[in-house]
């Protein structure tokens, strides 16, 4: 994060808490974990969709299976954060690894639906799992335990292991871009076909990149199910999906805060709007179709076409 | 145990027929237009409001079917010639959220004007008693019905692709959409009419699905996933692929929602089987599609050569 932009930004995010809590509008300290947590999901899909070119309607059952493996470890009595993110993380990379190595031998929209059909899966696994709450969902007992000293209960503490986790990972995300690694992936989005012709194992190099994607955002998926002490098999509906694809259109596909500024935008917009009305989806619509028919670089875009412009 | 089987068959059949409606408006708008359509099932939702509506302020069964087919080819030719239009150059990322945009401000305004309740269609008094195929097995009339309607929109959909000019056109924009135009086909106009008779077909499955289903809002997207599974299943493109996956995935799912918990039941604890049984019966058809492109991953019968 070298630039001066996202430096004041996270300024901002560090001081807000205090200034809410010195206004006694914490409500809003927990609107913006829930705004964090859903971006580092959104940032997770975009690394795959817009670094890596590939397509996944899938993806809310990353999310899924991480908020599920912390929720269904405290049923079982382990409600140390220490065990139960670490194994949301493995859970969800290890879920991403299988499905990626079956889905990724597609392309196009074939990718699409199987990646799609792979989430309803899971989906209606766990609405099986009626020993873990089936349809109706899991409530946690309470948040991890992070040890320290430090309660996961109080809003503000929560908020800023939230903000470190997400920045962490966004830092991890930009050094994995500029990497070779990122590189190459980049260069596979762009024409996949020169990319065999040089010679580099694509399959593997999408593989990972699919199931490091599945990893974050089992990481987010633990942190959600802290954050509204409940989990459910909605959480991997297609819809949802679609949703955190949303936030990544229109922050901004390719942008390494695409996924960041559209889970801000999505949710301040869904906040805002439905205390006007509860029909705010309609809105959401009309901006989403307007977004991909002339802003097809989201917000993310805009800022750094103006920033260029500017020059 | 021989009437459940035959009951369970003839359900999957009807099942099958009605996604048949779905699948191949989808198919043809995918293979010819290479578009996503995320918002084929809010055709077919929209289908099924306008038959409960005309029901409601008329009570003629079939007159509401004739104005829901006008009306939902209607819009659908509206859709394709204001926002469609502009996403068939565009990539599939693209048609997928834009699509998907107008899935939210359909449902929104369906929820709008009628509210977040299921509507009550209740099927036509003619229909509404049973049939007695064989003897002890009776089978509700309008089941029947439904089947009847979906094979004879089968031969219709047949002979018009398979056997006029303008199917010809269809079937040639399928194969290589360049080539067609380049050889003189109005591409835009056949664009236009494909759109319309596959928004129309939607609406004849909202009217015969809407009395055996619920008409609510969202109604749509649970069968557009299947829809999906069917032409990819079929093969992209292809009616006839679009009939035999459609056949496959209905029998596929009801006879394994019918019979899959049983079979487990018997050789698994009753415990496990009634856990694992409908998640399993579920699955079936997402199953059976990964299997169908591991094997075949154009689909059954794909229309490019």
């Amino acid at each position: 994060m070298r630039n001066a932009p996202a430096i004041g930004a996270l300024v901002l995010l560090v001081a807000f808490p205090l200034a809410a809590k010195h206004w006694d509008q914490l409500f809003y300290v927990s609107f913006a974990s829930r705004i964090l947590i859903y971006a580092l999901a959104a940032s997770s899909l975009n690394l795959i969709l817009g670094y890596g070119g590939m397509v996944s309607f899938g993806h809310a059952a990353f999310l899924g299976t991480g908020a599920y493996a912390v929720a269904i470890l405290m049923a079982e009595g382990v409600s140390s954060a220490w065990v139960s993110w670490p194994l949301a993380i493995l859970v969800s990379t290890l879920f991403a690894l299988v499905i990626g190595a079956v889905s990724l031998r597609t392309r196009g929209v074939y990718f699409i639906m199987i990646t799609l059909a792979f989430a309803q899966m899971i989906y209606y696994l766990f609405i099986s799992l009626r020993a873990y709450g089936g349809e109706d969902g899991l409530n946690l007992a309470a948040r991890s335990r992070l040890g320290f000293g430090l309660d996961l209960a109080g809003d503000l503490t929560f908020y800023y292991v939230v903000l470190s986790l997400v920045v962490g990972c966004l830092c991890l995300m930009q050094r994995l871009l500029d990497a070779r690694f990122g590189q190459v992936v980049q260069a596979i989005r762009d024409n996949e076909t020169r990319m065999e012709a040089i010679g580099f194992p694509t399959y593997r190099y999408k593989l990972i990149c699919f199931a490091l994607a599945g990893g974050a955002a089992g990481l987010a998926g633990a942190l959600l199910a802290n954050q509204n002490g409940f989990v459910s098999p909605n959480l991997m509906q297609w819809t949802q999906s679609g949703t955190l694809m949303v936030m990544v259109i229109l922050g901004g596909v390719g942008y390494l805060y695409g996924g960041a500024l559209g889970a801000a935008v999505f949710l301040v917009l869904e906040e805002a709007l439905s205390a006007y009305t509860v029909h705010w989806q309609l809105g959401l619509g009309w901006a989403l179709l307007a977004i991909v028919l002339y802003a097809r670089q989201g917000v993310a875009g805009l800022l750094a076409g103006t920033a260029a412009g500017r020059r | 145990m021989a009437t459940l089987i035959l009951e369970q068959t003839l359900n999957g059949l009807q099942f099958g027929l009605m996604l048949f409606l779905l699948a191949a408006g989808l198919t043809l708008v995918f293979g010819i237009m290479d578009l996503i359509n995320l918002a084929h099932g809010s055709l077919y939702m929209i289908g099924a409001y306008l038959v409960a509506t005309v029901v409601r302020a008329t009570g003629s069964f079939a007159l509401a079917v004739l104005v829901a087919v006008l009306g939902t080819a209607a819009i659908g030719v509206l859709l394709e010639v204001t926002v469609l239009r502009r996403l068939y150059a565009r990539d599939h990322l693209s048609q997928v959220l834009a699509t998907f945009a107008l899935l939210l401000i359909c449902n929104e305004i369906v929820r709008i004007v009628f509210g977040s309740q299921p509507v009550m269609l209740s099927m036509p008094n003619a229909l509404a008693g049973p049939v007695q195929l064989l003897p002890g097995f009776y089978y509700p009339a309008f089941r029947l019905a439904v089947i009847g309607v979906g094979l004879a929109v089968a031969l219709l959909l047949y002979l018009l692709v398979g056997q006029t000019r303008a199917g010809m056109w269809v079937r040639a924009g399928a194969s290589n959409r360049e080539m067609a135009a380049a050889m003189g086909v109005d591409v835009k106009l056949l664009f236009t009419a494909v759109f319309g008779v596959g928004a129309a077909l939607c609406a004849i499955a909202g009217a015969m699905l809407g009395p055996i289903l619920a008409v609510q809002v969202g109604m749509g997207e649970s069968i557009l996933i299947t829809a999906f599974v069917v032409i990819v299943i079929g093969g992209i493109g292809s009616i006839r692929g679009a009939l035999i996956g459609a056949l496959l995935v209905g029998m596929v799912d009801t006879i394994g929602r019918a019979f899959l918990p049983m079979l487990l039941r018997s050789f698994l604890s009753p415990a496990v089987a009634s856990g694992v049984g409908p998640a399993l019966a579920s699955i079936a058809i997402y199953v059976l599609m990964a299997a169908v492109l591991f094997w075949r991953p154009q689909g059954l019968f794909p229309a490019r050569a």
